[in-house]
């Protein structure tokens, strides 16, 4: 069987139902075999899209997600996606084409050094050397993308090796010597954990995106409701805990609510669940939650006590910790009174401080209200992708996750142009689901060319773009700490996007008018095929509240 | 910092016996022995992860071991300098990487090995043999103005003996870096 024919059968094997990827010459023997092996390949416009669209398929599914290209140009275009996912612990399969063995090192056509150039940003990564390998490394980059903390794994396969003939028998196991995630949380930790947590006057659940990809925001919400805990989420952790919610303090972090980064820099204790201690969400380190100890839950031991010191440290997976914390706790018999004191204060910051906005009084729609229009157009069940930016985090504020992998964005690297194909991944992975984009004007042209793909294959992904002609997260920053120096943020007027969706063959809609935009959004997102919504709003509107950078959160303004 | 929770909460649990000690600097000099796949790339891993937190490795040696299918690379570097413990967190995820230990000095058997080119013409050879003598060190090379002296101990023997040997003309020097193992009978 040739090497790539035994690719495809592994690929079968593991389960791949989509590849997104972009033929070259150093994998023209792999696309060969795709001719006829029954995968659906989704011929993406530029690496980059295919990436990103892997990752959206894995974040909206749970499963591996595989993105191909070629070698030199296809793999350095994946180097974005790549760390990406490394960023956001998505379990993404890389596999690119090189160049013939025997060019290799000689800078050859269309030849990188695909391994060097991505180590730094890959969990694993496999250099073929020998065809026989292709089978194994092709499982064991599946297994390790998509156990213990979830990442990205990249296949580098050279053109002559892919085209060899190979006896192929199927791989039924993986041999990782160096390879053993920690699954079971130590129960002396938990137990620990346990009696912290029922001790502590000023405790709060701080959940991230570990939760999610644990697949563990039922026994999250159940740890958190066996008590009046409080609870808030990264940006990656939106979902985890159903918003909202009585015990729902919304999002923490640079752009999180004041509750909630009150909350915590009040806290007597944290307890961190899968999350990272990340600097937009601790701000100004050595000023952070100086009053509180440290749970911390994770499955990669390399977090702990990271950033901040953990004083309970457990390390596993939540799915298989959070029940027996759980029970743990609740054989305590914790007195749910000794928190009243904390959730009035809380209730106070909440009451002070909800998340708002000026409305427009005309029909002029506000970003904001954007956002809170989808959420009512769509009823609040969609899967939304955003791209990064304002327009980012206005949805995590105003559209509210009530189930995990329903918010897809990009939160560590921040790659703006991730929305689209995002939302066209998961628009694959999930075809019963509305799938909607909330992206800027900006991000958007960043990854524009893939509304090609998602009319070629049919892939009715709804995108509401917030257009407002500018850069609008880095002009809001050189409004408030540059003296409004705004420096190249301004985009004019171009693209006429409505012009531009219908030469890609998708519906280009224009939407001007507050006073309507609900309805013409459920209009919208009624009609058959890509869409691309471009919504006019307010050009200078700046969002709030925020945490200065390298600030406190107590410092928070606006 | 307080212990959790007000006054009254403390018998429930005291953390303050708990802290953690991330991004702490020992101070001293750390060893390393990783027990790594005898795969290609692997090295560039490891140095790699070190070289992106800015660290610098004193010295490395790597080798085959008792068993064909790994190898052993033994690095050390400065505690004083750099924290090491989130570094060996991020080895640790490394797949190809089997064991790593922090080998403690007192318990650690480690040995260099060197080579010194030294000037030694006329009554200077004869004084710089007698230093190799103390050292138990060897020559192996000689000619009309110089010697080839081979030299194995501890890192801080290997520097005595530069020290020494230094002031006759110290042509070359070259170094293993320390190899290392755990004294006693159990696994390094």
């Amino acid at each position: 069987m040739r090497a790539v024919d035994a690719l495809m059968e592994c690929l079968k094997a593991e389960g791949v139902e989509v590849v997104f990827g972009l033929p070259g010459g150093a994998n023209l023997p792999t696309y060969d075999a795709f001719y006829d092996a029954g995968i659906r390949h989704i011929l993406v416009r530029h690496e980059a899209g295919g990436g990103h669209a892997a990752e959206g398929y894995a974040k909206a599914t749970g499963r591996v997600g595989v993105a191909m290209g070629t070698s030199g140009p296809g793999a350095t275009n994946l180097v974005t996606p790549i760390c990406d996912a490394m960023m956001d612990s998505v379990p993404v399969v890389f596999i690119t084409g090189q160049v013939r063995t025997e060019l290799l090192g000689t800078d050859g056509f269309q030849e990188a050094d695909t391994i060097g150039i991505t180590m730094p940003i890959v969990k694993h990564s496999f250099m073929i050397q020998h065809p026989l390998e292709i089978p194994r490394s092709i499982h064991e980059a599946f297994h390790i993308a998509r156990t213990g903390r979830p990442g990205p794994v990249v296949v580098d396969i050279p053109q002559d090796l892919s085209r060899a003939d190979i006896p192929y028998e199927p791989v039924t196991d993986v041999h990782l010597p160096g390879y053993q995630p920690t699954v079971e949380g130590n129960q002396k930790q938990i137990r620990l954990a346990a009696k912290a947590l029922a001790g502590a006057r000023r405790p709060v659940i701080y959940a991230g995106g570990g939760v999610i990809s644990a697949g563990a925001a039922a026994e999250l919400t159940e740890l958190c409701t066996s008590d009046r805990l409080p609870v808030t989420c990264t940006v990656m952790g939106l979902g985890a805990f159903p918003a909202p919610h009585e015990q729902w303090l919304g999002m923490l972090g640079m752009h999180g609510t004041r509750a909630a980064n009150y909350a915590m820099d009040e806290a007597d204790l944290i307890v961190a669940i899968g999350a990272r201690f990340d600097d937009r969400i601790t701000g100004k380190l050595s000023e952070f939650a100086p009053r509180a100890k440290f749970i911390h839950i994770d499955i990669d031991p390399a977090e702990i006590s990271k950033n901040v010191p953990a004083h309970i440290p457990i390390v596993g997976d939540a799915k298989n910790i959070l029940p027996r914390l759980t029970a743990e706790y609740r054989a305590l018999e914790p007195d749910p009174a000794r928190l009243e004191e904390w959730w009035s204060r809380i209730n106070t910051w909440r009451e002070r401080h909800p998340l708002r906005y000026e409305d427009s009084k005309d029909a002029e729609i506000k970003p904001q209200y954007m956002v809170q229009a989808l959420y009512e157009a769509t009823g609040g069940e969609a899967v939304v992708a955003s791209d990064v930016g304002q327009h980012q985090m206005w949805t995590a504020q105003y559209y509210h996750f009530r189930e995990p992998r329903r918010w897809i964005n990009s939160g560590g690297l921040g790659t703006m142009g991730f929305g689209l194909p995002a939302a066209m991944g998961a628009k694959v992975g999930c075809p019963d689901q509305t799938v909607v984009c909330v992206a800027g004007d900006g991000s958007v042209q960043m990854n524009m060319q893939e509304l090609a793909t998602c009319s070629q294959e049919g892939i009715a992904i709804k995108v509401f773009i917030m257009n407002n002609g500018y850069l609008g997260m880095v002009r809001q920053w050189q409004e408030l700490f540059w003296d409004r120096r705004y420096s190249a943020v301004d985009m004019g007027r171009w693209p006429d996007f409505v012009k531009l969706a219908e030469a890609y063959g998708a519906t280009g809609i224009r939407l001007e008018d507050k006073r309507t935009l609900v309805d013409d959004m459920k209009a919208a997102i009624a009609t058959d095929g890509p869409v691309l919504v471009d919504v006019r709003v307010t050009r200078e509107e700046n969002t709030f509240p925020m945490i200065p950078a390298g600030a406190p959160a107590r410092n928070m303004v606006g | 910092m307080s212990a959790v929770g007000e006054p009254g909460t403390k018998e429930l649990l005291s953390l303050d016996e708990l802290e953690a000690a991330g991004g702490v600097r020992t101070g001293r000099k750390h060893i390393l022995s990783i027990l790594v796949e005898n795969k290609p790339g692997v090295l560039t891993r490891i140095s790699g992860l070190f070289a992106r937190r800015g660290f610098n490795i004193d010295t490395l040696a790597v080798g085959p071991t008792e068993d064909e299918r790994l190898s052993r690379i033994t690095l050390t570097l400065d505690g004083a300098v750099h924290p090491i413990d989130q570094v060996t967190k991020q080895l640790h995820k490394l797949v190809n990487v089997l064991k790593i230990r922090d080998l403690e000095p007192g318990e650690t058997l480690a040995r260099e090995l060197a080579l010194f080119k030294v000037a030694a013409d006329g009554p200077a050879r004869a004084e710089v043999m007698q230093i190799c003598e103390i050292f138990r060190a060897k020559i192996v090379d000689v000619t009309k103005r110089s010697v080839v002296v081979e030299v194995t101990g501890t890192y801080e023997k290997i520097d005595a003996f530069e020290q020494l040997v230094r002031p006759f003309g110290l042509i070359e020097m070259a170094r293993t870096g320390e190899i290392a193992i755990s004294r006693g009978r159990g696994e390094t």
